[in-house]
């Protein structure tokens, strides 16, 4: 899948200082019934965003004005439950690229790598530090830079480096997918499969 | 060196490690489904890529197929569609189909062991969280995203880095009316919903040991809800005979062959793991959830835990009481239930309905109660019928379904309306995940028995008689 390749990002963030967000919220059942990529995004945190009749729930913060922004900053476990790729394709499409949390859940970041969300894990300390940044002032920019490792709140002065293997740093950052490297290996692997038990 | 039973069969699927990267593992069995798999198809063809190994990969509708009815067609336009394009795209790139109708279709976690078909030492995926249920056979089984997906119909390989190692052990007996999904429950409540992420899970000890494989498989599907990448149980006897004379399982002179290879897979003595847990079954109640994750749950006579008890995060424990409408510091028995859902790739199985049956027999389904009851494949149906709990069911006023995930994800017609309580069998109780708006509770087969013949949260230990809890456990 094509994604915009991923280096520097400065933008402003959306605060969602809400614990264990599971992939029901982020993209509820029902609507993965599409066979194709698309339309996603408008979907987004469904229950939360829209009431039953549709309308949208002024207290959710995606509805709120005061705050916009490319970088979505949420609770601890981030995205636990089930492995559906829509979750992440939703949060892509809306138009975040990147989503910080004090810890994910493995799928779901495993996903976000390979659509081209950057998930920062920062320390339950630094994450406070971004919601309170924020929530005092919207109009707060974080920079993520991916080359250096590095989230930094320029406002304040306060930064943190982040953790990402090398071989996904690498993919995000010149938009390269695993598939392409593993046609290159097509070879190795079909050696592997004669000797392979089942 | 002394070896996990982990690291055996991972090691032993690395077709390359990527220095500070991931490691190619090769797939010996992929599962897919109608959900996850079409965008992975389309993904092919963008490309111009086929599968590399049909013959690995099995495909079966369940995650939207309708409950009844199942022989006409698929009302839903949508849900039609992907079932649809599974049949084509299974068809175009000579992959096994089980659709609806075939008399081995039903969930995909259900039908791979009954076939034969997930087998000891294997690697397995599929993109479905519950691919962890295979790892009962001592098979690495985890859930995937539909880009790895459509990695692993391109190359038979996935790149994941290796996790880290949790064992998990349980020793002692268990009480009367305690069931795996207890034992499951139990273990995610005291390590919360984020307590085994990063980790793939080992359960050892002699609970597992004396455990059937119905029981470990309800065991290691529930292991994705403390975020665990997957959970195993080292083959023994149990396994072995489950497995024999299975469709799709070797036979002759491979059986032979493949049983000394299977024995060798285990955890040799003095092998490293991260990180231990240890529990005694004698503390293990009849669970229930009260919240909204798997976490949240607590023994069926104890009391809700206030803010200060509870783990997990005080943000989600006040935003989950405040959906289900539920106190602090109260208990759950008496609580009025609406629905009653038995069945998904949690707890599906035969051994379930006979469980259920145990408390249902000679009772009748409470009034005000709607129950689903549902077999995670047509085998399950059959035996259901064939052992005589189908007329006990219907004796009680319940009917039976046909098979499919149904009322756990609610993808299809069987949802939980907005407010209503449903205890459930399935593995989630996230909020708007068995419909949107509905409240669930999650708990084992007896415990949704008591609630579907009461009408109310009841402990089941009060309504087995003695001769009826040999039969359920």
């Amino acid at each position: 899948m094509a994604y915009d390749k991923f280096t520097v990002l400065k933008s402003r963030a959306v605060p969602m200082p809400i614990e264990n967000v599971d992939t029901d919220q982020i993209i509820p059942a029902r609507f993965l019934k599409a066979t194709e990529r698309k339309g996603f995004g408008d979907n987004l945190f469904r229950d939360w965003r829209y009431d039953a009749q549709g309308a949208p729930r002024k207290d959710f913060v995606l509805n709120d004005p005061t705050y916009s922004g490319k970088i979505l900053v949420g609770g601890k476990n981030f995205g636990s439950g089930s492995s559906r790729e829509h979750a992440a394709w939703a949060v892509y499409d809306y138009g975040f690229r990147c989503v910080v949390s004090s810890f994910f859940a493995d799928i779901f970041k495993n996903n976000s790598l390979n659509v081209g969300i950057l998930p920062v894990q920062v320390s339950p300390e630094f994450l406070d530090k971004l919601f309170s940044a924020i929530i005092a002032n919207p109009e707060t920019e974080l920079e993520v830079s991916l080359p250096e490792q590095v989230i930094r709140i320029p406002a304040t002065g306060d930064s943190e480096s982040f953790d990402i293997n090398s071989y996904k740093k690498h993919n995000l950052m010149n938009g390269f997918d695993d598939i392409d490297y593993l046609q290159a290996m097509k070879d190795d692997i079909g050696a592997f499969a004669e000797r392979s038990r089942y | 060196m002394p070896a996990t039973l982990f690291d055996k069969v991972w090691d032993s699927h690395v077709v390359r490690k990527i220095e500070d990267g991931p490691d190619i593992l090769f797939i010996d069995r992929h599962f897919i489904h109608e959900v996850t798999s079409p965008v992975a198809f389309l993904g092919l063809a963008n490309r111009g890529l086929k599968v590399m190994f049909p013959q690995k990969t099995f495909a079966t509708a369940d995650h939207n197929t309708p409950t009844i009815n199942q022989h006409l067609p698929v009302e839903d336009p949508l849900s039609a569609k992907q079932l649809q394009a599974l049949e084509v795209n299974t068809a175009l790139h000579g992959i096994s189909h089980w659709g609806l109708g075939n008399p081995k279709n039903g969930i995909v976690h259900v039908v791979g062991p009954e076939n034969g078909i997930t087998l000891p030492g294997m690697t397995i995926v599929c993109g479905d969280s519950h691919t962890s249920t295979h790892g009962a056979f001592g098979a690495i089984a985890f859930g995937i995203g539909t880009s790895e997906v459509e990695m692993v119909l391109s190359s038979q390989c996935i790149m994941q880095p290796k996790p880290k190692k949790m064992r998990i052990n349980v020793n002692g007996r268990l009480g009367r009316g305690i069931t795996p999904k207890d034992v499951a429950l139990y273990i995610i409540s005291k390590l919360t919903a984020a307590g085994a992420t990063g980790y793939f899970v080992e359960y050892a000890g002699e609970v597992f040991r004396n455990m059937s494989m119905e029981g470990r498989m309800t065991v290691c599907n529930m292991s994705i809800e403390m975020g665990a990448r997957g959970g195993m149980v080292a083959p023994d006897e149990t396994t072995f005979a489950y497995i024999r004379d299975r469709e799709q399982a070797p036979s002759g002179e491979a059986w032979e062959q493949a049983l000394s290879y299977w024995k060798t897979l285990k955890s040799d003595e003095g092998a490293a793991f991260d990180l231990e847990h240890y529990f005694d079954a004698a503390d293990i109640e009849p669970m229930i959830t009260y919240g909204t994750n798997p976490g949240m749950g607590m023994g069926i006579t104890q009391h809700i835990p206030t803010a200060g008890e509870a783990g997990g995060g005080k943000s989600s424990y006040e935003k989950s009481l405040q959906y289900m409408g539920f106190r602090e510091a109260e208990g759950m028995l008496g609580k009025k239930v609406d629905y009653v859902f038995i069945g998904s790739c949690t707890n599906g199985r035969i051994e379930d309905f006979r469980s259920f049956a145990s408390i249902v027999k000679g009772r009748k389904k409470a009034d005000h109660v709607t129950a689903w009851i549902v077999p995670g494949s047509h085998v399950v149906e059959k035996q259901i019928r064939e052992e005589g709990i189908y007329d006990i069911l219907i004796e009680a006023g319940f009917e039976l379904r046909q098979p499919g995930c149904s009322a756990c994800l609610a993808m299809n017609d069987d949802k939980i309306p907005a407010g209503k309580y449903a205890v459930s069998t399935s593995n989630r109780n996230f909020e708007g995940r068995q419909g949107p708006g509905s409240r669930t509770m999650l708990a084992s087969p007896l415990v949704a028995a008591a609630a579907a013949v009461t009408g109310v949260v009841t402990d089941p230990r009060e309504l087995l008689a003695e001769e009826e809890l040999v039969a359920s456990l």
